[in-house]
């Protein structure tokens, strides 16, 4: 009646927790080969393609090259065979840090004080206002953008007003500039702002401005030297937000920006079309995602240094 | 002069008010929908302009639907979204049941990481990657149906699906399963009875996710699709490069209609409680 | 029956293990009304799960009516558990919660509807069959937790904590009820609180657990009168501890007096402590004559149905006593005065220290 159950110690804990092991991998297979075999993996053999030669009509020719790497950021001369910079490429490079900095500088001029108005209406209200911030957020990319490109054409609205009202003679030429290229992406990234923002005002104690104002503070000094200390978090979190989708921005420069004004993510697409140099376009893939994992890897230790002092 | 601060606390002071924030706000918001708002409105212009109001007419709306092209694509859009949102919301659901409620498992970082890694990696450099490994699979063996558009879909799909179903799941009572599983049911039966019913809103939510993602997709599409496979998206991007008519805005227009008609209904969906 | 049998359960590895339960070996009879008494993180709910199949052990078996479950699933123990927080399923309504473990053992439709209107009243929810579980109110709930344990008419019922959630009043009135439906249905309850007013109550043997470990195992009388350690003794009830020297089955108090006692085993002759409740303990008066006992009032506190004078004993010794008030009695004793101090016979115990 008292013999005891024949097991070793422990081993039914270990059964169980294996037969957990077991069925929560089985449960995460189906998603795991889905995005391995449609986009992590891809990514692997897009290493192997920048290290190969590049075909005469695209695609490859599997003989190893560093030429595609090289190209990147020099070039050779036609003539003489040195090797040069590519100029394209770095005013190509430079034009997507600096659009992607002054979108990110101007949707925190227009973000932050939208997020702060939602945030402090009462509320009842405030759900709506959010409501309002996030249905641009989700509605199509391509479609805002073809708004604004309607917006900015000669033809377009802006240009017929102004013309009607005489401030100008002849329409201004404002598509296919850096200017639209910016403006679009402020329009169509200012959401990935507010939102984040929205959340960190939303968690801010007023009683603490109150107390700056208590101790002499303006509005101004308890904006600066209380309010925006405490709302940095979201200010971070929404600038990287911004940042990243704007420097692999696809959509928006292609319609805005034209043949002229390429970005990165336009760059790369051209190895893959009149190009015929894939190698090159999968080495400056890689650039790309290195430039977004390390603006990623900034945000991380940012963000845990930030924990770490509260 | 602390003391001539202290003397003027104005009408209304709240410490909420920030001046000029309000109407740097207001001017953003109006922004925000006026280009939308023109667009809309000259989707109904009796006129070829898209600047000069001509009248109303649902002339665009006729030609757009009489267009067998948009037809073709409005078709194929709202199949490779049915297709891969759905497939993308099982794998998601499975995928979150596996990663919630637990301490750490071996592995467990690694599944977080690829199934979160489509929203790390900016859309083009994926669709890059899918451009070189479909073309080889194409080239090999001469299929070129659109499979691979599902796949690929399904698979930027799943970390927007994942979203509202591990949420819904990490608030959910861990002893209502324990309960279930104390009156004799089984595992596959305390998931039906149980664990799929209350996780349900979540897995709606988080279809519909997926297929506004899928719905709105270019990118990946425009790299990926073979000759003669064109989505309403990368049909009007097409369109861009010639004479743009309202036509164009008669298209927007309804895909904004049904995006927005479905991201209220996630709104109502996920602010529900309980 | 339940056999607990030499079960250790540990939690964790390395430098985060916890052990939960020591060594623990219990036998639960059959329709016994039977409560795991102790502290939070003592053990008691730990083993509560153990026996329901939700952790399997680390060492050690389970087994009920001679059949060893260590190995059986939850589903497949004919075991039910009335949960701390009810864990009624938000989606179905009070008869869908009911019924669930009997469709879950496959019970003919007509079966499942007269048992669970047999439930119903037997819990009195008659009339609130069909609401949702988050319509009622906390004290239904519970009714609704108890009948769908009930229901599938298990050979145990495990309850953890359950009245805890309740206030004071409905928690008596449902200890009340809990006894009578454990009458009524004949299923052995295995009950976990910290509550030891509500384990005294409520119990045919009360288990006392600290540490993973259970300390003594009696019936509710024995458990107040004969605690076996300092432990159960200060955790159950008010008590005086004094120091004593034990010979030949009496103990000499060092504060004076000599009482027969009945010295518990494994307790030699020698230095002993021992326990005696305060309501045993009766201030004789202002004389210390023929008194074994002198004190020093210190301080007198009044509570309504009792008053309790907290004394100094010549050894420095504090000692409580506890009166009952009668009516219209009146005149505290004040402190600083001199009093004798009596203790009723059979009254001192020898604790194992």
């Amino acid at each position: 009646m008292s013999e005891q159950a024949a097991y070793r110690p422990g081993e039914l804990e270990a059964e169980a927790q294996a037969a957990d092991n077991r069925s929560r991998w089985m449960l995460a297979l189906p998603a795991v080969v889905i995005i391995t075999l449609a986009a992590a993996g891809p990514l692997m053999v897009m290493v192997v393609y920048s290290f190969l030669t590049p075909g005469d009509y695209g695609n490859v020719v599997w003989k190893f090259s560093l030429e595609g790497w090289m190209n990147t950021l020099v070039q050779r001369d036609i003539f003489d065979d040195t090797l040069i910079w590519a100029d394209a490429h770095l005013s190509i490079f430079w034009r997507s840090f600096s659009l992607s900095l002054i979108t990110t500088v101007l949707t925190l001029i227009f973000g932050v004080p939208t997020a702060w108005f939602i945030a402090t209406q009462p509320p009842g209200k405030r759900e709506f206002w959010l409501f309002l911030i996030t249905v641009p957020f989700w509605t199509n990319l391509l479609v805002r953008t073809i708004a604004i490109q309607e917006l900015l054409r000669s033809e377009g609205v802006i240009n017929l007003v102004l013309l009607k009202l005489g401030i100008i003679d002849a329409p201004i030429q404002m598509m296919f500039t850096n200017f639209a290229i910016g403006f679009g992406m402020t329009y169509v990234y200012l959401p990935l702002m507010v939102l984040p923002v929205y959340a960190a005002v939303d968690k801010l104690d007023f009683r603490l401005v109150e107390a700056a104002h208590d101790l002499y503070a303006g509005r101004w000094t308890a904006f600066r030297r209380v309010i925006l200390p405490l709302i940095k978090p979201g200010i971070i979190a929404g600038s990287i937000l911004v940042f990243i989708p704007s420097l692999g921005a696809y959509v928006t420069p292609r319609v805005l920006g034209g043949g002229k004004n390429l970005m990165f993510g336009n760059l790369i697409e051209l190895q893959f079309g009149q190009g015929r140099n894939w190698p090159l376009g999968a080495a400056l893939s890689l650039m790309l995602m290195a430039a977004v994992m390390i603006a990623l890897m900034w945000y991380v230790r940012v963000t845990s240094r930030e924990q770490s002092d509260g | 002069m602390a003391e001539s601060r202290m003397q003027k606390p104005p009408k209304g002071y709240s410490v909420r008010t920030l001046p000029g924030f309000a109407i740097v706000a207001i001017f953003t918001l109006i922004t925000l929908y006026a280009p939308i708002a023109i667009l809309v409105m000259f989707s109904f212009n009796a006129g070829t302009s898209m600047a000069i109001w001509e009248g109303f007419s649902l002339r665009w709306y006729q030609q757009a639907v009489a267009n067998e092209a948009v037809q073709d694509a409005a078709m194929r859009s709202l199949f490779l979204a049915l297709v891969a949102a759905s497939v993308a919301t099982v794998a998601a659901t499975m995928a979150a049941m596996a990663t919630t409620r637990t301490r750490h498992f071996p592995g467990k970082t690694m599944i977080y990481a690829l199934i979160n890694q489509p929203l790390m990696v900016p859309e083009i450099v994926t669709a890059v990657a899918l451009l070189i490994v479909f073309a080889a699979i194409k080239v090999w063996t001469g299929h070129t149906s659109m499979i691979y558009l599902i796949v690929a879909h399904t698979a930027f799909c799943v970390p927007f699906a994942y979203l509202p179903i591990r949420a819904r799941l990490e608030t959910m009572d861990l002893s209502l399963e324990t309960a279930a599983q104390d009156l004799y049911a089984s595992r596959w039966l305390t998931f039906r009875r149980v664990t799929l019913p209350l996780m349900w809103p979540g897995i709606v939510a988080g279809l519909m996710l997926a297929f506004v993602i899928s719905l709105d997709d270019v990118v990946i599409t425009e790299f990926v699709k073979s000759a003669g496979q064109e989505t309403l998206p990368t049909y009007m991007l097409g369109q861009l490069r010639r004479v743009v008519t309202p036509e164009v805005n008669a298209i927007s227009t309804v895909i904004l209609l049904a995006g927005a008609i479905l991201v209220s209904l996630f709104f109502r969906l996920t602010s529900k409680r309980g | 029956m339940i056999e607990i049998d030499k079960v250790t359960k540990t939690f964790g590895a390395g430098d985060v293990a916890f052990t939960a339960l020591r060594d623990v070996s219990v036998t639960i009879r059959e329709n016994e009304f039977f409560t795991l008494l102790g502290p939070s993180g003592c053990g008691k709910t730990t083993l509560l799960r153990l026996i329901a199949g939700f952790e399997p052990p680390t060492i050690g078996a389970i087994r009920l009516s001679g059949r060893d479950i260590t190995r059986l699933p939850p589903n497949q123990r004919p075991v039910n558990t009335v949960f701390q927080n009810y864990a009624l399923f938000p989606h179905m309504s009070v008869a869908g919660n009911i019924a669930f473990g009997l469709e879950m053992l496959g019970k003919p439709k007509d079966e499942i509807a007269k048992t669970v209107d047999e439930m119903l009243r037997l819990v009195r929810m008659e009339e609130l069959k069909h609401r949702k579980t988050s319509e009622i109110s906390g004290g239904q709930q519970q009714r609704v937790a108890l009948a769908r344990a009930l229901a599938p008419h298990p050979e145990v019922l495990l309850l953890d904590e359950p009245l805890s959630a309740l206030d004071l009043k409905l928690r008596k009135e449902m200890q009340i009820e809990l006894k009578r439906l454990q009458s009524e249905t004949g299923i052995t309850f295995v009950f976990v609180t910290h509550d030891q007013e509500e384990a005294l109550t409520m119990s045919d043997r009360i288990a006392v657990m600290s540490g993973g470990r259970i300390l003594q195992i009696g019936n509710p009388r024995e458990i107040y009168e004969r605690p076996s350690e300092r432990f159960v003794a200060n955790f159950i009830g008010a008590s005086n501890f004094l120091n004593g020297q034990l010979s030949a089955g009496s103990v000499t108090l060092e504060a004076g007096g000599t009482f027969t006692v009945e010295p518990p085993q494994g307790v030699a002759d020698g230095k002993v402590s021992v326990l005696i409740r305060p309501e045993h303990v009766t201030v004789a008066g202002t004389g210390t004559d023929g008194a074994a006992l002198t004190a020093t009032v210190e301080n007198v506190v009044y509570s309504g149905e009792a008053t309790v004078a907290h004394l100094k004993l010549k050894t420095g010794e504090a000692i409580k006593a506890r009166a009952s008030n009668l009516p219209g009695a009146s005149g505290l004793l004040e402190t600083g005065v001199q009093v004798g101090v009596s203790v009723a016979p059979g009254a001192v115990t020898v604790l194992v220290d």
